[in-house]
């Protein structure tokens, strides 16, 4: 099954994008398919490459940028919500990129299920 | 927001998308941000349903004024709807009820479905998306 996942949530303040990168890598290990992931709202704060957490810790944006690269996971952050949030192409984690809210739509269009994290 | 007229994935699929609105129109920034998704969901001529409820009934009140808040006020877009061709929009009787509301307090028609008919609407969606 192709899944879409939309992150409404930043990063460490909420649970939402930890439970939807789990819930990304566990249906990737199952067999499914996850070809994309859009941040909405705060969410597209997990996308920055300068944050940098506590080493006992884990990285939020880092291991979403693992998932792409091991998987080929599309990590769009929506434009116009990243524009109000200083989110920017020049800070952008690897994996990441910018792009407009048709490809959040796209994936309720195209893919056989569109799962929602966020408050 | 002529350019979002022609936007079409090209799959020539169309499904039936539900915006579920459940929160306050100030306070948070999500049902600002949700009209949005709303409004370029229709450009993509999907089948659009808008569901007000709990807090999210409080976003259709006739009256809004957001001079002391400092805040953009959207109320106006629900008015303009229509204009993309969104018409299903479907209150809550319950949250409406329960915050002393009734159609006369909102800018724009609605549908006031009770619990069990909310149900049956939303599982006929393909896509069910909540702010």
């Amino acid at each position: 099954m192709q899944f879409g996942i939309l992150v409404n949530e930043g990063p460490y303040t909420h649970q939402a994008s930890d439970t939807a990168y789990l819930f990304a890598r566990t249906a990737i290990e199952k067999g499914h398919k996850v070809p994309r992931v859009f941040f909405y709202h705060d969410g597209v704060n997990n996308s920055t490459r300068l944050a940098t957490p506590p080493q006992d810790d884990r990285n939020v944006s880092a291991r979403w940028s693992k998932l792409a690269a091991d998987h080929g996971v599309d990590l769009v952050v929506c434009v116009a919500a990243a524009q109000r949030r200083g989110i920017s192409d020049d800070i952008l984690a690897p994996g990441y990129r910018i792009s407009g809210l048709g490809q959040l739509v796209e994936m309720g269009i195209q893919y056989d299920r569109l799962v929602t994290f966020g408050d | 927001m002529s350019d979002m007229d022609e936007m079409d994935d090209g799959s020539g699929i169309i499904k039936k998308f539900m915006f579920l609105n459940r929160k306050a129109p100030h306070g948070t920034v999500y049902a600002l941000e949700g009209l949005e998704v709303v409004l370029i969901t229709a450009a993509f001529d999907q089948d659009v349903s808008l569901v007000f409820t709990d807090d999210g009934v409080f976003q259709l009140m006739k009256g809004i004024d957001t001079k002391g808040i400092e805040v953009k006020d959207f109320s106006k877009t629900y008015r303009a709807l229509e204009g993309y061709d969104i018409e299903k929009l479907y209150v809550d009787q319950a949250s409406m009820d329960a915050r002393g509301l009734t159609e006369d307090d909102l800018i724009v028609d609605v549908t006031v479905l009770s619990v069990d008919e909310m149900a049956n609407l939303m599982a006929e969606q393909d896509v069910v998306i909540s702010f």
